[in-house]
C-alpha cells in the first residue's frame, strides 16, 4: 500500500520542505536586521529577471546536474557516493590535460575529446572506493569521501609542480588554447542589436548536461543495464538470486557516477575558467547529494533539484552584492535548504504521509479529499 | 495578487535604492576573505579610513567562487559603481575581458598589471622594502643565520625572500639564509600553527632573526620568535606593536595606501600602470616607539642609505620575478 | 518477581473482572480496515488464543493493545479498568508484556543487560544486575525459565531468546503476557518447551494471550480461542467446546477440505542427479556435508526439515548464486558450481528455474511493478531487448497474459510487487519461473505466508508441471506440504540428507525422526556423523519407527512412543549421575536446552559425547512438529490427529511435562557449550 500519492511524493514534499527552509532563512535574515522579503526579491531579480542572471543561474545548475546525476545513478544501485567532489576534480584534470596537450581543430571537436577525457578520469577516480567496496566490502562512504582529500591534494601537487606556468602565482594551469573555447549562451543567442546573457558564464555544456539527463533516464528505465542496477539497489540478496553480479554492478554503477562527476568539469574548468584551477569544482560535488535526494534520483527531479540550487547560489551572490548579509549568512541560507529539501527529508514526509492516510481513511463521509484540491 | 504587487513594489524600491547609491566606489576581495589578516584586511582598511574621512560608503563583496569573480565586475559596473578596485592577481585575466566593456568605469587592481585604459595597475617593489629589513636583520643577528619564512610558495612571495637575501648578503656576505615555505596552497597564507613550528625548527638551525611574509600564518612566526627570544621581522603593514621590543621592524606593504588613493581619487582615478617603491613610499620599513631600541643608530643609518639609493636608482635590488631566478638566495 | 506474583494473586480473589477486555476496537491502514470493531475479554489466569490467517488483524489487534498503534475507536480495559495506552511505557505499567515474533533483543548484550534494559532502577548499573540476578533465579525456579545470565544474547539459541524475552516481561511485572506466533521460529522441542511454561504462567495465575495461525498450538495449549478473519473477530469459543475443522473454517470462511488430487507419478529419466555436494559458507561452517540425491523427470522430490538445516543452502547452490564442490549434472551433464558460469543466468539458460524460498528477500523486487518482476532474472532474454533498449511494451503484454492465467488478483501489472497479497506475491513468481517451461523448477517454501486459496492453486499449478513430465525439487519446512506433494522425501538435518522416503510408506512421525537427526538401523543412507547408537538405542528408535504405521498418528500412540523413550533416559541418568541435582533441578536443565537447531549453525563446538545425540530428541520432533502445522496439504491429518482425544486442555500439558521434559535431557548434555550454561544455572 503506497501510503501517498506519487505527485504528493515528488512535489509536495521538497515544497513543503523548501518553504520551511524558506521560513527558517527569513528569521535568519530578520535576524541581522535586513527585510527578508526584499532579500527573496532581490535573489529573484538577479538570477532569474535578467537573461545574464539567468546566465549563471544555468551555470551553476549546470554544475549540479552532472554531479546530481551522479550521485542519482550510484543511490540507484544504492551507493551513496560522496566522492563526486574528487571525481569532478580528477575530471577537470582530464579537461585540462586534453585541452592542453591536444592540438583540437574546433571547440566541438574539442569539447567531445575534453567529454571523453573527463568522464575516464571521473570514472577512474571512483573506480577504487567501487573495486574496494564490490571486492573487499569497505564501504563506499568512507571510501569515497578520503578520495575527496587525495583528489584535493593530488591536484595541488600537479597543479603546483606540474602544471603551473613558470612565473604563475596562483596553481593553475596556462589558460586552454583558443580551439578549445566554447561558446558562451552570449555568443550562441546574442544578437548585435539584443545582446543577451552578457558576461554569464552559462555555455554549451548547460546542452550537454540536458543530454545526459536524457541518457541516464534512458539508461536506468529502459536499458537492461539499468534495470539490473535498479534491482541490485533494491534488494542485493534478489540481484544475486536472478544471476545479478554485486561485484559487476556496484563497479559499473560507480564508473558511471564517477564520469558523470567527472564531466561537471567541462562546465567550470573548459566552459568558464578556461583553465584549471586549484577549486574548481566548489563544493558542487557535496550539493549533488542534496540535488538527487531533492529529485529522488530521476533525471527530472534532478534537473528541476539542479535548477533551484542554480538560482539560490546566483540569488546568494546577488545578495551579497547589494546587501549587508554576510557571505557567511548566505551560506547558512543555503546550507538550510539542503537540509531540508535533502538530510531532513522523513522529517517531512512522515507527518504528510499521515494527513494522507487519515484523509483516504474517510474520503467519502466528509469529503475531505476535496480539501486537498487546492493544494495541488 | 496582492502579495505580487506588494513583492514588486519592493523590488522598484530597491532598485530605487541602487540608482541612488551610484558612483560610490567599489571594492572586491579575493576569496580569502575580508578579514584575512592580510592582505584583504589591508585594503578594508584603507577602504575604512577613506569612508571614515569622506563620510561617503563604498559597496564591497566577498567571492564564494570563481566564476563570482566576472560577475561582480560587471554588476558592480553595471550599478555605476567607480572606480572599482579588486584585490589580488587572480582578478587579472577576468578584469582584461571586462574593463573594455564598460570604457566609463575606472578599475584598480592591486598586485597584477592589467593593461587598459580604464585600469589602475597598482603593483609594490616588494623586493626593495623586503632589502632594507634584510640589511636590518644580518645587522641585528649575531649569530650569521637569518630566517625567512613564507607563506603560499609562489613568485610573488619568492620576490620577497629574494630581496630579504640581497638584504642580508650586502651587510654580511657569509650570513646564512634559511627559507622555508609554509605551504602550497592558499591555505598556507593562516596556518599560525605551521609558522611556529617552522620558527622553533630555524631557530634549532642558528637563526635569531626571522622574516614572515606569510598573511596570517605569521602572527604564529612573531609569537613564536617573542617566545624563544628571538627577533622577528612583520609583513605588509606594521606589526611591530604585537610584540613590543620583540619585532625587529615590519616591511611595509602598503595595500591600504593604493585602495584610500584610489577612492580618494574616485573617478578621476589615473589609470595605467602605478608602483608602488620605495621613491613613492608604497614599501618601507616601520620605525616606532615599539622597535625604537631595537634599531641602532648605526643601523638607521645604513638602511636609510640604501633607501636613497635605491630611490635615486643607484642600487637595483634584483626582482625575482623579472626572471623566476634569485642570485642571492636558491629555492 | 515475588511482589508481582503477589499482586496477582491479591488480583484474582478481589476481581472477577476480566484481566483484558477490548470493546469495539476498530483501526484502519489508509484503505485497508485492519481491524473492525474488534471485542473480546480474556478472564484472569488462562491462556487465551488468537488464531487467523496472515493478514487477519491478529498482530495489529495486539499492537494496538502494546501501544505500537492507536486504535481509531474502540476502548481497552484492563482488569475491569479503562485504560489508555499510547505507548508501549503504558503497556507495561499496565501489566502487559509482549514478545514479539522478531526478538526486539540487543545481540551484543548479556541476558542480564537486556532483562534490565529501559528498567533499570537507576544510573549505576551494578544493583540492577544484582537485583536482576535474583529475580532471574527465582523465575528461573518457578516457570522452568532457565537462562544463563551472564550469557551473550547472540550466542544463545532462538528458544532461550525467546525466554530472554519471556523473562524481561515478568522482571516488567507482566501479568498478561502477549505472545506473537511464537513458535514460528522453533524447533518443535523448543515449542514444546514454550508451552510448559506458558502452562506454568497460567498456574501462577498470569494470563496469557497467544495469537498463532497453527490449529494443533490451539487445541493443546489454549482455554478459549478468539478467531479472527479479515480484520474482523469472527467467533470466541471455548477450546474444549471446538474441533480444529470447525477453526479452520472459520478462519477461512468456508468450509475447507483441500487435498491434492494427483495421480501417481510417472517418473522417467533423471534430470537432475547431485552427487557429494558440499558448501562451506563465508564463516567457514559447514553447511552441505556432502548431499547426493537425483530428480527424475515427472517427480517431485520433497526434501523435509527443521529450517536451517542446510535446504536454504542447497537451493542457493542449484540456483547459482552460492558456491559448492561437488557435482551437479542437469541432464546429464555437468554445471559449473563455481565462477563465472556459476550464477542464476547460467542456471536459467540450463533451464533450472527457481521459486526461491523467500520472495521478498530474493524471489521478488518489492518496489518494482509487477511487469519488471515478470522478467526478473531473465530480463537478458533476446526476446525482450529491442536495440539497446529493453521492450517494455512486450514486456508489459506478457506479463498480463501471465498474471491473467495464473489469476493474479489484482491483474494490474503496473501495481508494485508489494501491493499484492503473499498468495498474489507468490503467483507472479511461479508465473515467472513456470512460463519459461522449465526442465527443472526448484520450489522453496511455496506457501509460505500464502493465503488458503492461493496455496491451493499453487499447489495444482506444481502438481501440473510435474504432470508435463518435468523434475521439481520440492523444499519446505511443512511436513503436510511435504507428504501431500512429494513423490519421494528425503530428509535433511545438519547440511546432510538423513535418508529416502516414499510418502506411501512413511509417516510424520518417521520423518520427524529423520528431521531430528535420528536415522534407524534400516536407512540405507547413514550418513558418515559423528553419531554413534548404543545397541539399545538403536533398539529404541527401531520400535518406535516399527510401531509406527502410514495412517495418521493418533494421541495414544504418541503416548506409547513417549514412555518407549522413558528408558534411554534412564540409561542417561547414570553420566549425569556426577552433577549435584534433585529431581527439580534436573528437569529444569534438562529442559533448559532442548535446540538442536542451534548446533548446526557452530559444528565446532562438537559435543565430547556424541553418543547422547541420538536418543535426545526423539521424543520430541515425532511428538510435536506433524501436527503444527495448518498448511492445506496436510490438512486432513492434522484434523484427524487433534480430533480423537479433544484435549482437554487442563490435564493434558501437565503430562507434557514430565514425559517430555526427562527425554530431553540429553540434549543439553551432548553439547560444550549449552552444558556450561546448565552448570551455572545449577
Amino acid at each position: 500500500m503506497d501510503k501517498m500519492p506519487g505527485w504528493a511524493d515528488a512535489v509536495l514534499v521538497p515544497l513543503i520542505s523548501l518553504i520551511l527552509a524558506a521560513i527558517l532563512s527569513a528569521l535568519v535574515i530578520i535576524g541581522i536586521g535586513e527585510d527578508p522579503i526584499a532579500a527573496f526579491n532581490l535573489m529573484v531579480e538577479g538570477a532569474l529577471m535578467r537573461s545574464s542572471g539567468w546566465g549563471y543561474t544555468l551555470y551553476y545548475a549546470t554544475n549540479f546536474i552532472f554531479t546530481g546525476l551522479a550521485v542519482a545513478v550510484a543511490f540507484h544501485a544504492r551507493m551513496f557516493n560522496i566522492g563526486g567532489e574528487g571525481q569532478a576534480m580528477i575530471g577537470g584534470l582530464g579537461v585540462a590535460l586534453a585541452c592542453l596537450y591536444i592540438p583540437w581543430p574546433n571547440w566541438y571537436v574539442a569539447l567531445i575529446g575534453a567529454t571523453a577525457s573527463a568522464a575516464l578520469f571521473g570514472a577512474m577516480w571512483a573506480l577504487i572506493p567501487a573495486y574496494l567496496q564490490a571486492k573487499r566490502g569497505s564501504h563506499i562512504v568512507i571510501t569515497t569521501i578520503m578520495f575527496n582529500f587525495i583528489a584535493a591534494a593530488l591536484l595541488n601537487y600537479v597543479l603546483v609542480n606540474i602544471l603551473r606556468p613558470q612565473g604563475a602565482m596562483d596553481p593553475a594551469t596556462a589558460r586552454f588554447p583558443e580551439a578549445t573555447h566554447l561558446p558562451t549562451f552570449q555568443d550562441m543567442f546574442s544578437t548585435a542589436a539584443a545582446p543577451m546573457f552578457r558576461g554569464a558564464p552559462a555555455n554549451v555544456t548547460f546542452f550537454l548536461a540536458l543530454l545526459m539527463c536524457v541518457l541516464v533516464w534512458f539508461l536506468i528505465w529502459r536499458t537492461r543495464l539499468g534495470y539490473e542496477i535498479r534491482a541490485f539497489g533494491h534488494s542485493e540478496s534478489a540481484a544475486k538470486y536472478a544471476g545479478i553480479s554485486p561485484v559487476k554492478i556496484t563497479v559499473v554503477a560507480m564508473l558511471i557516477s564517477g564520469g558523470l562527476a567527472g564531466m561537471m568539469a567541462l562546465n567550470t574548468t573548459m566552459g568558464e575558467a578556461e583553465r584549471l584551477v586549484m577549486n574548481a569544482t566548489e563544493g558542487a560535488g557535496f550539493i549533488g547529494i542534496a540535488v538527487a535526494l531533492m529529485g529522488r534520483s530521476h533525471p527530472l527531479g534532478v534537473l528541476l533539484a539542479a535548477l533551484l540550487f542554480g538560482f539560490l547560489y546566483q540569488g546568494g551572490a546577488e545578495l551579497a552584492l547589494w546587501t549587508n548579509i554576510p557571505r557567511e549568512l548566505i551560506v547558512v541560507i543555503q546550507a538550510l535548504v539542503i537540509l531540508f529539501t535533502g538530510a531532513l527529508d522523513n522529517m517531512v514526509r512522515m507527518p504528510l504521509e499521515k494527513v494522507f492516510l487519515s484523509m483516504r481513511r474517510a474520503p467519502k463521509p466528509d469529503k475531505r479529499s476535496a480539501q486537498t484540491g487546492p493544494a495541488e | 495578487m496582492t502579495l505580487m504587487t506588494k513583492l514588486s513594489g519592493a523590488v522598484a524600491a530597491l532598485a530605487l535604492t541602487a540608482g541612488a547609491v551610484a558612483a560610490e566606489p567599489a571594492l572586491i576581495f579575493d576569496l580569502g576573505g575580508k578579514f584575512d589578516k592580510s592582505f584583504n584586511e589591508a585594503a578594508f582598511n584603507g577602504a575604512k579610513r577613506w569612508a571614515e574621512e569622506t563620510g561617503d560608503s563604498f559597496r564591497e563583496i566577498e567571492l564564494q567562487s570563481e566564476a563570482q569573480r566576472e560577475q561582480a565586475l560587471r554588476r558592480f559596473a553595471e550599478n555605476g559603481n567607480n572606480p572599482i578596485v579588486m584585490t589580488g592577481f587572480a582578478f587579472g585575466n577576468v578584469l582584461a575581458e571586462v574593463a573594455p566593456d564598460y570604457p566609463e568605469t575606472k578599475f584598480a587592481i592591486i598586485d597584477m598589471v592589467v593593461d587598459e585604459p580604464n585600469v589602475r595597475s597598482v603593483v609594490f617593489n616588494e623586493h626593495e622594502g623586503s632589502y632594507l629589513v634584510g640589511m636590518m636583520a644580518a645587522m641585528a643577528s649575531e649569530s650569521g643565520t637569518v630566517g625567512f619564512i613564507g607563506g603560499m610558495d609562489i613568485p610573488l612571495i619568492r620576490k620577497f625572500a629574494c630581496g630579504y637575501a640581497q638584504g642580508v648578503k650586502a651587510i654580511n656576505p657569509d650570513a646564512n639564509i634559511v627559507a622555508n615555505m609554509t605551504g602550497t596552497t592558499p591555505a598556507a597564507w593562516n596556518d599560525p600553527v605551521k609558522g611556529s613550528e617552522l620558527t622553533k625548527a630555524q631557530i634549532s638551525q642558528g637563526a635569531d632573526v626571522v622574516y614572515a611574509a606569510a598573511g596570517g600564518t605569521g602572527v604564529g612566526v612573531l609569537q613564536t620568535a617573542a617566545d624563544e627570544g628571538i627577533l622577528s621581522i612583520g609583513v605588509d603593514s606594521n606589526q611591530n606593536y604585537l610584540h613590543p621590543g620583540q619585532v625587529l621592524t615590519s616591511m611595509m606593504k602598503r595595500v591600504d595606501n593604493a585602495v584610500y588613493e584610489a577612492m580618494t581619487a574616485g573617478t578621476d582615478l589615473e589609470t595605467g600602470i602605478n608602483v608602488m617603491g620605495i621613491a613613492n613610499g608604497g614599501v618601507g620599513y616601520a620605525l616606532d616607539e615599539h622597535n625604537a631600541e631595537l634599531v641602532s643608530a648605526e643601523m638607521q643609518a645604513a638602511v636609510d642609505a640604501a633607501s636613497a639609493q635605491i630611490a635615486s636608482g643607484e642600487l637595483q635590488v634584483h626582482d625575482y620575478m623579472s626572471d623566476d631566478s634569485c642570485p642571492a638566495l636558491s629555492f | 518477581m515475588s511482589t508481582a506474583v503477589a499482586e496477582e494473586s491479591e488480583i484474582d480473589v478481589t476481581q472477577v473482572a476480566s484481566a483484558i477486555e477490548l470493546k469495539g476496537i476498530s483501526k484502519a491502514f489508509g484503505p485497508v480496515q485492519a481491524n473492525k470493531n474488534i471485542s473480546i475479554s480474556v478472564k484472569p489466569g488462562t491462556i487465551h488464543g488468537i488464531i487467523g490467517e496472515n493478514g487477519a488483524g491478529k498482530s495489529t489487534l495486539m499492537s494496538i493493545l502494546y501501544g505500537f498503534y492507536k486504535a481509531d475507536s474502540g476502548e481497552i480495559f484492563i482488569h475491569g479498568k479503562k485504560t489508555e495506552i499510547p505507548d508501549s511505557q503504558a503497556a507495561i505499567r499496565a501489566g502487559i508484556g509482549m514478545v514479539f515474533q522478531h526478538f526486539k533483543l540487543v545481540q551484543n548484550f548479556t541476558v542480564l543487560e537486556n532483562v534490565i534494559l529501559g528498567a533499570e532502577d537507576g544510573p549505576l548499573l551494578r544493583p540492577s544486575l544484582n537485583k536482576a540476578r535474583g529475580v532471574l533465579k527465582q523465575l528461573a525456579e518457578e516457570y522452568e525459565l532457565n537462562v544463563d545470565p551472564d550469557a551473550i544474547v547472540e550466542n544463545l539459541s532462538v528458544g532461550h531468546q525467546q525466554r530472554v524475552e519471556i523473562l524481561k516481561a515478568l522482571y516488567r511485572q507482566a501479568d498478561i503476557l502477549i505472545l506473537d506466533e511464537p513458535t514460528g521460529v522453533l524447533t518443535p522441542a523448543e515449542a514444546d518447551h514454550l508451552f510448559r511454561i506458558l502452562d506454568n504462567l497460567r498456574a501462577e495465575g498470569k494470563t496469557i494471550i497467544l495469537i498463532t495461525h497453527k490449529l494443533r498450538e490451539i487445541m493443546n495449549a489454549t482455554d478459549t480461542v478468539s478467531v479472527m478473519r479479515r480484520g474482523e473477530m469472527t467467533a470466541t469459543v471455548k477450546t474444549s467446546e471446538t474441533n480444529p475443522e470447525r477453526l479452520a473454517e472459520m478462519m477461512v470462511g468456508r468450509k475447507v477440505l483441500l487435498h491434492i488430487d494427483k495421480q501417481p507419478a510417472q517418473p522417467k529419466d533423471p534430470v537432475l542427479e547431485v552427487e557429494n555436494l558440499r558448501l562451506i559458507d563465508d564463516k567457514g561452517v559447514e553447511r552441505l556435508k556432502g548431499i547426493s540425491f537425483h530428480v527424475r523427470a515427472g517427480e517431485i522430490l520433497g526434501i523435509a526439515g527443521v529450517a536451517g538445516n542446510g535446504q536454504s543452502d542447497l537451493m542457493h547452490v542449484l540456483g547459482g548464486y552460492a558456491n559448492a564442490t561437488g557435482s551437479v549434472r542437469v541432464k546429464g551433464q555437468e554445471i559449473d558450481l563455481t565462477g563465472a558460469h556459476s550464477d542464476g543466468q547460467s542456471r536459467r539458460a540450463r533451464g533450472i528455474a527457481h521459486v526461491p524460498e523467500d520472495r521478498h528477500r530474493e524471489g521478488l523486487i518489492m518496489p518494482f511493478s509487477a511487469w519488471e518482476n515478470m522478467i526478473f532474472g531473465y530480463h537478458r532474454d533476446p526476446a525482450i531487448q529491442s536495440g539497446p533498449l529493453m521492450n517494455n511494451a512486450a514486456i508489459k503484454a506478457e506479463a498480463a497474459a501471465k498474471m491473467d492465467r495464473f489469476d493474479v488478483r489484482p491483474p494490474n501489472p503496473k501495481l508494485a510487487a508489494r501491493n499484492f497479497s503473499g498468495g498474489n506475491q507468490q503467483k507472479i513468481v511461479l508465473a515467472r519461473e513456470i512460463e519459461r517451461n522449465p526442465d527443472i523448477l526448484l520450489v522453496g517454501q511455496p506457501t509460505r505466508g500464502v493465503d488458503i486459496g492461493a496455496i491451493e492453486f499453487i499447489h495444482q499449478q506444481i502438481v501440473r508441471l510435474r504432470d508435463e513430465g518435468k523434475a521439481i525439487l520440492l523444499v519446505s519446512v511443512e511436513l503436510d506440504e511435504i507428504l501431500s506433494l512429494s513423490d519421494r522425501i528425503a530428509v535433511m538435518f545438519d547440511g546432510q540428507i538423513m535418508g529416502e522416503r516414499l510418502p506411501e510408506e512413511t509417516n510424520e512421525k518417521e520423518l520427524g525422526l529423520l528431521m531430528a537427526g535420528i536415522t534407524d538401523t534400516d536407512s540405507a543412507k547413514m550418513p558418515e556423523a559423528p553419531m554413534a547408537f548404543s545397541e539399545d538405542d538403536l533398539q529404541e528408535v527401531a520400535e518406535n519407527a516399527e510401531s509406527s504405521h502410514p495412517e495418521p498418528v493418533t494421541e495414544t500412540e504418541t503416548e506409547t512412543g513417549e514412555t518407549a523413550e522413558a528408558d534411554p533416559i534412564e540409561a542417561q541418568d547414570d553420566t549425569e549421575a556426577a552433577e549435584p541435582a534433585e529431581e527439580a533441578a534436573h528437569l529444569e536443565k534438562a529442559a533448559q536446552d532442548d535446540a538442536p537447531v542451534e548446533e548446526i549453525s557452530t559444528p565446532s563446538a562438537e559435543a565430547p559425547e556424541p553418543e547422547d545425540v541420538p536418543q535426545t530428541d526423539v521424543p520430541a520432533p515425532e511428538e510435536k512438529k506433524p501436527v503444527e502445522s495448518v498448511s492445506i496439504g496436510g490438512f486432513s491429518a492434522t484434523i484427524q490427529q487433534g480430533a480423537p482425544s479433544a484435549v482437554t486442555a487442563n490435564t493434558k500439558p501437565k503430562e507434557e511435562q514430565d514425559t517430555e521434559a526427562a527425554p530431553q535431557q540429553p540434549v543439553f548434555k551432548s553439547r560444550a557449550r549449552p552444558n556450561k550454561e546448565g552448570d551455572k544455572d545449577g
